[in-house]
């Protein structure tokens, strides 16, 4: 009698537990040995470049926020930017630091999820929880700030949707502390842990060759030795000013990622610190002299042509609105009224402040461009995150492309799969950190 | 000397124009020319482009509601990026509507691999010598290139939604 040996198609996904993201995984085993590794992704392409060519620029950041709806602030700062870069224009000083403020926030409840949920399915449920609980803290600043906690649109070409709520620094310090608290507690959870240092240690290796011929970015890239990081590079915004370190790591296996990601948290915390030692007051108090009315009130004076001292007064908006009016509007939006819609009492007292308004907000008008084209690259918490517009001079983009940053690690996955064993698959993909909104877009 | 200037000063003939607009800089080169350009930009140590950091490609049918009208319907761009010196570089190759067909990077970058499935399955671009070039974002069945812009952005396919 002679026995027949041969290879196992074992399927994952595209709904699977240990998969956080529809993406299918097509395995040839060999006994618990991966031979061969298929990568099957775009369940969850929603045709989000197709549809940015629909609407006008402003009308595409609710898209952008579900791209990497992890850490949407960073999608809705590249898009602007990027948008920025094609106008040639410059934002405020306030906005500047209030941007990276909201992006490193970002960034840090990213890392959390990915080593939180790296963590429950290596069996550390706890770390999990903690670890949520931390990004809360996170959410709860940013629900503070935009109004929303995941799908957040907050940033507008030339400036942002509001300005910081009045006592939100002490906020954050605290916030800051009970994160730091929590990652301390996850580094003696995980850390010293045999279970998880066994399976994260000598798993997953990718070489600093192999990483850069996949032109893979972030953490990932670090992770294997490579210092490149887009706010080192090509510091945009105010990261110049900022006193950070890139972490790297030595090998490019799942426990030199983990540790840069526990680094990159710290950094970013202490980036958040920075700003707010050297962020430029905001709310010009001094130039209102009138008093505070309600919209409907000044609207109505408005239209009846009562405008005496009308200019002279604030509007009382309603908090969704908030940031809009005179009084902070100036120190957290461009001054140029073909971009940034002018302050709401502009707005309702005056016709040519209504008039500029419409102007931006109709179809066939709104921010024109000229004919050209840019790409800007920021740092995402997976990597470059990048955005390529094509502007044909009209309200709409031509082309709007995102550089996703997990695309080419999902492409490098059988690099770091095949010769393994069947059970490295789930440190290995949790460090990746898949997010597949943004990868299948 | 920039990138741009380092190319056109070595391959005159086939740079078909360049420019620099915000910053970005631009090559437009003959499709014939970009395994040799490209190979050229990665082998040589002043330029050391070593990242093939983005691919994509572009429908210019009817640009600007037809007041600017390109010589060819498409162009692949890519975006270089050299970690030594820091420096980043464009170029843009056209390509025809009626055989749209540019020759792979893949032997050059492993990266080019599934950026180029993208742009066959987006916009029904070939890549000559490409291992795999299949479909990746949409099923095998799907009809059409989704991203071309005569193809309606509100179009329904049976696996994908109700037909109407």
């Amino acid at each position: 009698m002679s026995t027949q040996t041969r290879s196992m198609l074992l399927n994952v996904g595209p709904s699977h537990p240990a998969m956080h993201g529809v993406i299918r995984l097509i395995m040839e085993l060999d006994g618990e040995k991966i031979k061969g590794v298929d990568v099957e992704i775009g369940y969850l392409h929603r045709a989000f470049e197709k549809m940015c060519e629909t609407v006008m620029y402003t009308q595409c950041f609710p898209y952008t926020d579900r791209l990497n709806y992890v850490s949407p602030l960073i999608n809705n700062v590249g898009f602007a930017l990027t948008v920025e870069k094609l106008l040639g224009i410059d934002i405020p000083e306030r906005a500047k630091y209030i941007r990276v403020i909201m992006s490193e926030i970002s960034r840090v409840s990213d890392h959390l999820t990915c080593i939180g949920a790296t963590a429950m399915e290596l069996g550390a449920m706890s770390v999990f929880l903690y670890m949520i609980k931390a990004r809360e803290y996170l959410y709860e600043l940013v629900e503070e700030i935009t109004g929303a906690r995941l799908t957040i649109s907050y940033v507008r070409i030339g400036g942002v949707k509001a300005d910081l709520t009045a006592g939100f620094t002490d906020k954050c310090f605290q916030k800051i502390a009970d994160v730091r608290k929590v990652l301390i507690e996850a580094d003696e959870l995980l850390t010293r842990n045999r279970i998880f240092f066994d399976r994260m240690k000598d798993t997953g290796i990718i070489s600093k060759e192999d990483a850069i011929a996949h032109g893979i970015t972030g953490p990932f890239l670090r992770g294997s030795g490579v210092a490149y990081d887009v706010r080192k590079a090509n510091p945009y915004l105010i990261y110049d000013r900022l006193d950070f370190e890139v972490p790297v790591g030595t090998k490019g296996d799942n426990l030199d990622r983990y540790f840069v990601r526990m680094a990159e948290m710290e950094q970013s915390l202490r980036m958040i610190e920075q700003c707010f030692q050297q962020i430029p007051d905001g709310a010009i108090a001094g130039e209102l002299t009138g008093c505070l009315i309600p919209a409907a009130q000044m609207v109505d004076r408005a239209k009846m042509g009562q405008t005496d001292g009308l200019i002279e007064d604030e509007v009382d908006l309603d908090p969704t609105l908030q940031g809009s009016t005179k009084k902070y509007s100036k120190s957290i939006n461009t001054d140029r009224r073909d971009v940034a819609l002018p302050p709401k009492e502009e707005t309702y007292s005056n016709i040519e402040g209504l008039m500029n308004h419409f102007k931006l907000v109709m179809y066939g008008h709104g921010i024109r461009p000229v004919v050209g084209e840019a790409y800007f690259p920021v740092e995402g918490a997976n990597g470059e995150l990048g955005f390529y517009i094509v502007s044909d001079g009209r309200d709409q983009p031509w082309r709007v492309r995102v550089h996703p940053p997990c695309f080419p690690i999902m492409a490098a996955l059988p690099k770091c799969l095949v010769g393994s064993m069947m059970a490295d698959l789930v440190p290995t993909f949790g460090s990746v950190n898949m997010i597949a909104g943004e990868l299948d877009r | 000397m920039t990138p741009l200037q380092r190319v056109q000063e070595q391959f005159s003939k086939e740079v078909i124009e360049t420019h620099t607009f915000r910053g970005d800089e631009t090559l437009m080169i003959h499709p014939s020319a970009l395994k040799v350009i490209a190979k050229f930009l990665k082998e040589t140590a002043e330029l050391d482009f070593n990242f093939l950091m983005d691919l994509t490609a572009v429908d210019y049918l009817f640009f600007a509601g037809g007041r600017i009208q390109k010589e060819f319907r498409f162009e692949v761009v890519y975006h270089f990026y050299s970690l030594k010196h820091n420096h980043r570089l464009r170029i843009k190759v056209p390509v025809d509507e009626k055989s749209p067909e540019v020759d792979t990077l893949t032997d050059l970058w492993a990266s080019a691999d599934w950026y180029e499935r993208e742009v066959w399955d987006m916009f029904g671009i070939r890549f000559k010598g490409h291992p795999n070039l299949k479909r990746i974002l949409m099923y095998e069945q799907f009809q059409g290139h989704a991203l071309r812009k005569d193809y309606p952005f509100n179009k329904r396919q049976p696996l994908i939604g109700p037909k109407y």
